[in-house]
């Protein structure tokens, strides 16, 4: 398969970027959209040129790392899948592909397509986390969970971090990922003890982070490669006000 | 009273904290919107009393004018005044915040699920606000002296000669003015594309939206959404579709059969 690929290029954070243009030629179907990248890498080293840099890790859609913004979707536009699970053979030859990085202002790039996402890293040291060390894993019933607890939980639980979720945002708001970090642990008996306290945290890291506001459009969740539902935001709302009103009046 | 006042200080500081929070203002637009839905369901069903006949319209406005000794059109005013001032002050306040966390454009831009009326909340607001203050010099302000002197004369010969503003009639002549019911029916179509996202925005940040209850959400969103926009519609088209019917012989009495014949000018 051929393609025309759009790919933005900036040499440093301060350096003004720009849209360059490659032509991908005979690109086997069944590659990976990161192989596609790595075969076209190899053309331009070898042409004596600057690799593409991007990021990229485990390539098997768990570990967050990969993040581009695929004509304009992260990840991409099929859904519940990462960069690296998504395949040549979902575009048509021929096609002209713009690929840039995720745009946020608190996801400075860093150079081509790599952003730093340590902004995400500090909202979960804010508060993301249970104080107290759990211990092993107990036996099961010794700790009663409601089923509808823990798989809501468990559906929060899954985010990997990637950062979709901002850079599908016109708003460039964090709001699914703080959601379902918060979600995840609020939800368990484990985490309720601090619930207040994590969601007052995690929402003025988030803020002090420069991420916007949550406008209820839910890009969000339609980019989502592991499909959170922004469900968890209104949860975090409910969190952050109950919590604010604790510590106005007690 | 040193207690007293470092309890006071504290609450203040987590007053000032939550509304400084990206969560805080959120919850500031939501509660300030639903208040205003709120007076926007009031709002049309009063409008629909024009259906109902001159009396009837005339009299629900005489009760409001006249409701807790006359004090309470201005509580009511007052408390509309504050909501739609902290409404505007704090979605204007997000909307700079998130076009600063949002510095860099795509240069290929797409939109995934996003409604047409959520992509344009805040141009749709504004235009509302431009509205509402030509519609609040209309009617309310009665800046037309024509409009202003309008005098319900049945009431005035059923009571003594005591004088009562003829709403029904004021309404009426308001809408014969095409560029005034199309300006009215431009405004209330973007208020509908408003409240589309706006009512079911509410529950959402309210944090009354969940995984059974998100589509039910949405269609009560579009449900008061259109029938705030029918209501409000209903009687300006009304007015200019009877009036073009009737060539204006008729013109004060076309809305309803019951409105007396003394409207006709």
């Amino acid at each position: 398969m051929n393609f025309t690929l759009k790919v933005w290029r900036q040499r440093s954070p301060n350096a003004k970027g720009q849209i360059e243009t490659y032509e991908a030629q005979d690109i086997p179907a069944d590659a990976s959209f990161l192989e596609m990248l790595d075969i076209v890498n190899e053309r331009i080293v070898e042409g004596g040129g600057e690799p593409i840099h991007f990021d990229h890790d485990c390539r098997e859609g768990i570990c967050g790392m990969c993040s581009l913004t695929i004509n304009g979707i992260p990840h991409g536009k099929d859904s519940g899948i990462t960069t690296c699970q998504l395949h040549m053979r979902k575009f048509s030859d021929g096609d002209t592909i713009f690929i840039e990085p995720f745009r946020a202002r608190a996801f400075p790039i860093l150079r081509d397509l790599v952003v730093d996402r340590s902004a995400f890293d500090r909202i979960i040291a804010a508060g993301g986390f249970i104080s107290v060390r759990t211990g092993s894993a107990v036996e099961a019933n010794s700790l009663p969970v409601p089923k509808d607890d823990a798989d809501a939980s468990f559906d929060a639980a899954a985010c990997i971090g990637c950062g979709a979720c901002v850079a599908a945002c016109k708003n460039a708001s964090a709001m699914l990922f703080v959601g379902a970090k918060a979600a995840h642990l609020n939800l368990l008996p484990q985490g309720k003890p601090e619930k207040d306290r994590r969601a007052l945290a995690m929402v003025r890291q988030m803020d002090a982070e420069g991420f916007g506001n949550c406008t209820n459009q839910y890009e969000c969740e339609a980019v989502c490669p592991k499909s959170i539902s922004a469900t968890v935001i209104a949860k975090l709302n409910r969190d952050y006000t109950v919590a604010s009103v604790k510590e106005a009046v007690c | 009273m040193l207690m007293d006042n470092r309890k006071m200080n504290a609450l203040g500081k987590a007053c000032c904290q939550f509304w400084h929070s990206s969560i805080g203002k959120k919850i500031v637009v939501a509660v300030t919107g639903l208040m205003l839905v709120g007076f926007l369901i009031g709002h049309v069903a009063g409008n629909l009393l024009m259906f109902q006949g001159r009396d009837a319209m005339n009299g629900y406005a005489q009760f409001l004018h006249h409701f807790a000794h006359g004090w309470g059109i201005w509580f009511a005013r007052i408390g509309l005044l504050a909501a739609f001032v902290l409404h505007i002050v704090a979605t204007v306040a997000l909307v700079r915040r998130n076009r600063a966390a949002r510095a860099s454009r795509y240069e290929c831009d797409a939109t995934v699920q996003a409604s047409r009326g959520s992509r344009i909340m805040i141009w749709s607001g504004l235009t509302i606000l431009a509205f509402l203050v030509f519609h609040i010099l209309h009617f309310t302000v009665r800046i037309d002296p024509g409009l202003a002197s309008l005098q319900d004369a049945d009431y005035a010969a059923a009571h003594g000669g005591e004088a009562r503003h003829d709403t029904f009639a004021m309404v009426m002549r308001g809408f014969q003015n095409p560029l005034v019911s199309l300006f009215y029916i431009v405004g209330v179509t973007l208020l509908c594309s408003h409240l589309s996202h706006g009512v079911a925005s509410i529950f959402q940040t309210l944090g009354l939206r969940g995984k059974h209850s998100e589509r039910a959400i949405q269609r009560l969103g579009w449900v008061v959404a259109i029938a705030i926009w029918a209501g409000f519609l209903s009687v300006p088209v009304t007015i200019v579709t009877r009036l073009k019917k009737d060539s204006g012989a008729a013109a004060t009495t076309a809305v309803s059969p019951r409105a007396p014949a003394t409207a006709r000018r």
